[in-house]
């Protein structure tokens, strides 16, 4: 393995052959310039790299719970610039979160947004698997319309799966006004590690919603996560985009968008919208994200 | 030694005992009665009397959690607390103590809700005795001030957080005179904090609050009660250093004319001056009254509070919290304590008094005293109302 992406996540982790987050937590952390301290958020990640007595992070590394890595990150900032101030440490390490949709969305939203509000510098990275999946796939805000979980199972009196649409994540992080924020994806890594490299950069806190299919709850085999992934931006599900600044700008302009229906097909979560009786569903989720689209679009320079 | 007497509420006192321990990063929420405690200290660092970092969160859950990363990180640290405060703040207590992170915790104690109300008992903190936390209550503002002081050398030295306790209102607002002690004083006796790891070392990366499976976590458990356990120790040490150095008795509990106690009052906090004018006024007549009162409630030293009292014939126990379908919390230990001393025959009564600022006065103690004597036993909570 390059030995630059496996810097602070060692290889011997027990995520899930087919996962996406060892992709993404090691392209992230390939791109910082100083010691960095990982905050986890209670989720798959970190069951996955921290089974004692062995720990997959080369980092320093803290855990403290489900719904506050961004005040654990507040702590440890503000006890960084008081040891710097009185001489106690010599460098600035550069505190990076993750957390999954749960522990960003839903549990983890107050957190965040007291961090964000406050100016830490730090970097929150949502790596967004769209439901609970460490607990078993339950449901989540983040959650896309339409997909079956165990939470929101397909019964003879629901035939759609989950019926509210997901939560706009980036727009409540954009409207902290915080300096940068992108929304990324684990199929195009050139593009996360450009966006990694800019929100290291900045002073202050920066946020990236990291698009990261799960094999066992979407499922899927093991082997196609990168091509599901691929597909949620060429359906124009999942656009690749930044907010510098204020400054919308969409990184991968789809210029044939695919139909939904391509992304869907090729999870077992999306099974049961291809019955004939859910084809108005999915000329709904279609218009859907066409809508979204022309919402982003309209904000955005290409 | 002692350089100054000056009036101070229970809430100031303990922010000048943090500004002169040199705190490094102080992360709170305000809740009354806590907030004179955390406005003293913002003016503190507006003037720069400080160089603490404030962190001023939106909850007081994120207010333990950045404490948490700020003490992972080898920063001394402090927050402060009441009531529901403490009570969000749950979660996080166990994660505290389970890292064994030495963060210091000033609670100005309060009511809990339903109903909602603000004035002063013991529900928040009795509600967090089992979280692995250790637990110092003070009767009033000179105590408020020792025990912070006491707790963050404690906290440091063991490794355990610490809950510098005193009474909502009864003691974090009102004016008394103290004795404070020289900024040098506090410093040098107080010292450095280094530990063993922390976050910011990047030579020596750690990683803490790991995933621990059943082969493991029952003996990480099973260390931290030994270590919590052994901290009664420790306190009596620094409690000592501490009497020295400002010429204060300190002790796990203060026994007031108890040597031929016939008829005790057990309690903690505030209520210990009213009950102390109702044992002189007793003595006075030839009674033979006396007081007990815990100044370390966790880890609870239940030996020494065992032989202190097993001799007494009469024991009245007056909690300022309940334990809903039970015995309360204070009750409990001293009745758990006495069990094991073969010779006891003590009869232990349980008082609930003071719930959500109820003022309690020395003709209720004085009436605790006359029905101890009375010696009628019953196996049911009296209330002082």
């Amino acid at each position: 393995m390059n030995k630059e992406l496996n810097r602070y996540l060692a290889s011997g982790h027990s995520a899930c052959a087919g996962c996406a987050y060892p992709a993404i937590v090691r392209t992230v952390l390939g791109e910082a310039r100083s010691p960095v301290v990982i905050v986890n958020a209670t989720g798959c990640l970190e069951v996955t790299s921290t089974l004692y007595p062995f720990t997959a992070w080369k980092s320093s590394y803290i855990h403290s719970a489900f719904e506050n890595a961004s005040a654990t990150a507040s702590g440890i900032e503000s006890a960084q610039k008081i040891l710097f101030k009185k001489g106690k440490i010599r460098e600035k390490a550069k505190i990076v979160v993750f957390g999954g949709d749960g522990g960003t969305y839903d549990i983890g939203l107050q957190s965040l947004s007291g961090a964000l509000e406050r100016g830490h510098d730090f970097l929150y990275v949502c790596y967004d698997n769209g439901g609970y999946m460490n607990t078993g796939n339950q449901r989540s805000s983040a959650t896309p319309f339409g997909a079956q979980t165990e939470t929101t199972p397909i019964g003879k009196e629901q035939k759609i799966g989950k019926t509210q649409l997901r939560k706009n994540l980036m727009e409540i992080v954009n409207a902290h006004n915080i300096a940068y924020l992108a929304q990324a994806n684990v199929a195009f890594l050139d593009d996360l590690k450009m966006k990694a490299r800019k929100a290291l950069e900045v002073k202050g806190p920066a946020f990236l919603n990291v698009f990261s299919p799960c094999t066992n709850n979407w499922k899927f085999p093991l082997s196609q996560y990168v091509n599901v992934a691929v597909l949620a931006t060429e359906t124009n599900f999942w656009p690749l985009y930044e907010i510098e600044k204020g400054k919308y700008k969409i990184n991968k302009v789809i210029s044939n968008r695919r139909p939904i229906e391509e992304f869907l097909k090729t999870q077992g979560r999306f099974k049961h919208l291809f019955a004939a009786e859910n084809k108005k569903t999915l000329e709904k989720m279609q218009e859907m994200v066409d809508e979204e689209w022309k919402k982003l679009s309209a904000n955005a320079s290409v | 030694m002692t350089d100054k007497k000056i009036a101070l509420t229970g809430a100031m006192a303990a922010a000048e005992a943090l500004r002169q321990l040199d705190i490094d990063v102080f992360s709170v929420y305000p809740i009354t009665p806590q907030t004179p405690i955390i406005e003293a200290f913002a003016k503190m660092k507006s003037e720069g009397n400080t160089a603490a970092e404030i962190i001023q969160v939106e909850s007081e859950h994120s207010a333990l959690s950045a404490c948490v990363g700020a003490s992972a990180s080898g920063a001394r640290t402090a927050t402060a607390t009441s009531s529901q405060g403490l009570a969000l703040m749950n979660e996080i207590l166990y994660i505290v103590s389970g890292l064994r992170l030495p963060i210091l915790m000033v609670v100005s104690a309060r009511a809990l809700s339903a109903p909602i109300n603000i004035h002063g008992d013991h529900s928040d903190v009795m509600g967090a005795r089992d979280s692995g936390w250790i637990q110092i209550f003070s009767e009033n503002s000179q105590e408020a001030y020792d025990n912070t002081l006491i707790g963050m050398k404690l906290a440091e030295k063991t490794s355990l957080p610490v809950m510098s306790i005193m009474d909502g209102f009864n003691t974090s607002h009102s004016v008394e005179n103290l004795e404070i002690l020289r900024d040098e004083t506090v410093r040098k006796w107080v010292g450095d904090f280094t530990p063993e790891n922390s976050l910011l070392n990047h030579k020596n990366p750690v990683t803490f609050g790991p995933l621990v499976l059943p082969n493991s976590y029952f003996e990480f458990k099973i260390d931290q009660e030994k270590t919590i356990n052994e901290a009664v120790n420790e306190y009596g040490k620094i409690a000592k250093e501490f009497e020295q150095l400002s010429g204060r008795k300190k002790d796990c509990f203060e026994q007031y004319r108890m040597a031929d106690a016939r008829e005790a009052i057990v309690l903690s906090g505030s209520a210990a001056g009213t009950a102390k004018e109702a044992v002189d006024k007793l003595r006075a007549s030839g009674k033979k009254a006396g007081l007990l009162k815990i100044n370390l409630f966790r880890p609870f030293p239940r030996r020494e509070v065992a032989r202190a009292l097993a001799k007494v014939p009469k024991i009245a126990v007056l909690d300022r919290s309940q334990s809903m379908g039970t015995f309360p919390p204070l009750y409990t230990e001293i009745v758990n304590s006495l069990f094991p001393v073969a010779s006891y025959k003590s009869r232990v009564i349980s008082y609930v008094y003071g719930l959500g600022g109820r003022d309690i006065f020395q003709t209720d103690m004085e009436k605790v005293f006359e029905e101890l004597e009375k010696g009628k036993t019953e196996n049911r909570i009296k209330y002082i109302k």
